[in-house]
């Protein structure tokens, strides 16, 4: 019996110790005192005015939805094609390519970054919104693959050869039938992407300039660079738009797992 | 359609196939056939699975592709439908070289054995999804899919998903959907597989009725003898990837031209031995140090009888042997089986192998462990060269 309280006690401050530095931000983002001190003093809601009436985080934010939106597009797309590529053709070494487009999830983004500087660099692609979304791209297309291929499996190699008897061409079998039933998966997929890409610091830092910086750049640079209290209201904003994404995300999944049975 | 076009595309086709050499015989056959496939062979690497296969299948005829799993016979009907490219041969499918053309242009109509239904269309609209590739209007969409709902009996159902429905009723849908375009062929890749016996049955009949009332060209495969012989006007018989034997279903049952097809179809009694004679259209052979006559010639060292279950009566031990138009041979009963309509004996022949008898009462059966004769007609005997094909006898 004590163990089992003792495990349910650990349980809480395990789930408290992932939580709390989340949920820490909620209160200071309504502190009444330009500081980021805890606990916060008074209400007011002047950080949310400040974000909201400062041109340059409303930029940030533009940007970071601009970015993820792109990124978003472009990975889904690739990512699909992947997907059905490594489910179609047999080969050797397929295996090795499969976790080729897997690698971005286990190579420090700290290398990718400094690999995608220097690259850049030569391109003349830092600070444009190209270079930002072909990074963002990199990281986000495992997830799309990941997703994508998990739903594939779902669906019975039959149908496309039914389909094509039946006088559709690859194309069509593709957007009639294939599509409509991975779409669980590839929503799953677009919009890990998204969140991704909207949240993606490391690569963004070696990738900003002044003209264009994402929402998490700017949070970072404001946080170094000024103590603003701005920047709590700016992260509870990012942290909304993001549980929001993966919120759907699940419930796409979950739909997903309901249609297979 | 447009005839000029057509005339113009089959004299290219004639040319083609006078530049390979073929006399007109040869030719006309191929056009006047609905599938002739000619020296078609696939391999994959240096493993022939398909080792030249020469078949011509009429048009409107219900062709069966019967033969064990890893005989050729799926391998050549994914030829014919486009899945699988032949490594070399001629295929024609009503005289229109196909060997190039992609599955989705060859006009043709498909069953899967696990139905292949579109699980994110209604019935309806799986039905309307070959019409929608025809640019057929939806006006006349509408009345062609109540028809093709109408002949599979399925009137009731267009609104319902497929997995709302049962495995027959599922595979009722795939045929309307397969036919609701009236291709010139359908392939059936064993459709029946995944059911039950009673409903095999029932949907066998139906297929049968489908066949006659829209006359095109079936082609069938299965591994399920039973089937084959009741389906079918012709069955090819595949074994190795070759086929063995084509004819009609009693052609098969009846004259078997090897061991392989006389085992494969129906029960059968097998006996091995040496030729001792042969003369007047009859030859003798010695099994088991008894001379058995059965009717025919062949020149090979290694020959065997074939007799089927239901042309063997069994007597008792001291009844006379072999009259002039009959032989007998001495077994040992080894069990007897009631299967309501008849009875069916295994029973021990003097080599140590085992063989068939069918009694249509239960007069004609003995005790297991029991000592009998089994006779049987001479002219019930089949003669074939002993390929020793053990495996087949058992599907």
């Amino acid at each position: 019996m004590t163990l089992k309280r003792a495990l349910g006690a650990l349980a809480v401050l395990t789930v408290l110790w992932l939580l709390l530095p989340t949920l820490v931000i909620i209160p200071m983002s309504f502190n009444s005192a330009a500081s980021f001190n805890f606990p916060p003093q008074g209400f007011s809601l002047q950080w949310y005015e400040n974000f909201f009436t400062d041109p340059s985080w409303l930029r940030a934010l533009g940007s970071s939805l601009q970015v993820a939106l792109i990124t978003m597009v472009v990975a889904t797309a690739l990512g699909i094609m992947a997907a059905i590529g490594l489910s179609k053709v047999k080969f050797r070494g397929k295996a090795l390519l499969e976790s080729y487009f897997l690698t971005p999830l286990i190579v420090p983004g700290i290398v990718i970054a400094i690999g995608l500087y220097s690259l850049f660099l030569r391109f003349n692609l830092l600070g444009t919104l190209p270079g930002f979304v072909l990074a963002h791209t990199v990281v986000a297309l495992p997830l799309v693959i990941i997703n994508v291929t998990a739903s594939l499996q779902g669906v019975d190699p039959k149908l496309e050869q039914a389909s094509a008897t039946l006088g559709a061409g690859r194309l069509r079998t593709f957007f009639s039938i294939t599509l409509p039933l991975i779409m669980p998966g590839v929503t799953a997929g677009a919009l890990f992407a998204f969140v991704t890409s909207f949240d993606e610091i490391i690569l963004s830092l070696f990738i900003q300039s002044p003209q264009l910086q994402t929402l998490p750049v700017k949070i970072y640079n404001s946080v170094t660079q000024a103590s603003d209290p701005t920047v709590a209201a700016v992260a509870v904003i990012a942290m909304l738009t993001s549980v929001l994404v993966m919120l759907t995300a699940q419930f796409a999944t979950r739909k997903r797992k309901r249609a297979s049975v | 359609m447009r005839p000029e076009n057509t005339t113009s595309a089959v004299d290219q086709n004639e040319q083609e196939l006078r530049q390979l050499h073929l006399n007109t015989e040869v030719i006309s056959v191929i056009n006047d056939a609905g599938i002739s496939l000619r020296d078609v062979t696939k391999r994959y690497g240096n493993k022939a699975v398909v080792d030249n296969i020469n078949l011509v299948i009429e048009p409107g005829e219900f062709m069966t592709f019967l033969g064990p799993s890893g005989s050729g016979k799926t391998t050549t009907l994914n030829m014919i439908a486009g899945f699988v490219s032949a490594t070399e041969g001629l295929l024609h499918i009503y005289g229109k070289p196909v060997a190039k053309l992609p599955a989705h242009k060859r006009d043709i109509g498909m069953v899967f054995q696990n139905y292949a239904l579109f699980p994110h269309k209604t019935v309806a609209e799986n039905i309307a999804y070959p019409l929608d590739r025809r640019k057929i209007a939806k006006a006349e969409q509408k009345i062609m899919i109540a028809g093709a709902l109408e002949m599979v009996r399925m009137g009731e159902f267009g609104d319902r998903f497929p997995t709302e429905l049962s495995g027959g009723q599922q595979q009722r849908v795939a045929l309307a959907r397969a036919l609701v375009y009236k291709p010139r062929v359908l392939l059936m890749d064993e459709p029946l597989g995944a059911l039950d016996k009673k409903l095999r049955e029932w949907l066998q009949k139906e297929i049968k009725r489908i066949h006659r009332e829209v006359g095109s060209t079936f082609v069938y495969v299965t591994h399920d003898q039973e089937e084959a012989l009741s389906l079918s006007d012709r069955i090819a018989v595949f074994n190795n990837g070759r086929i063995e034997q084509v004819g009609s279903p009693a052609d098969l049952y009846e004259k078997p031209e090897t061991l392989f097809v006389g085992r494969f179809l129906g029960e059968s009694t097998v006996l091995s031995g040496a030729m001792v004679s042969s003369a007047n259209g009859e030859t003798v052979l010695d099994i088991s140090g008894h001379a058995i006559r059965v009717p025919g010639r062949l020149d090979s060292d290694s020959l065997a009888i074939l007799i089927r279950p239901e042309n063997i009566t069994l007597c008792d031990e001291g009844t006379a042997p072999a009259t002039l138009d009959s032989n007998t041979l001495p077994v040992t009963v080894l069990d007897a089986n009631y299967l309501g309509s008849s009875w069916r004996c295994e029973v021990e022949l003097p080599d140590g192998s085992t063989g068939t008898v069918r009694a249509a009462q239960a007069s004609g059966v003995r005790e297991p462990g029991s000592r009998a004769w089994m006779r049987w007609n001479v002219e019930c005997g089949v003669l074939l060269e002993d390929t020793g094909d053990e495996g087949a006898s058992l599907t």
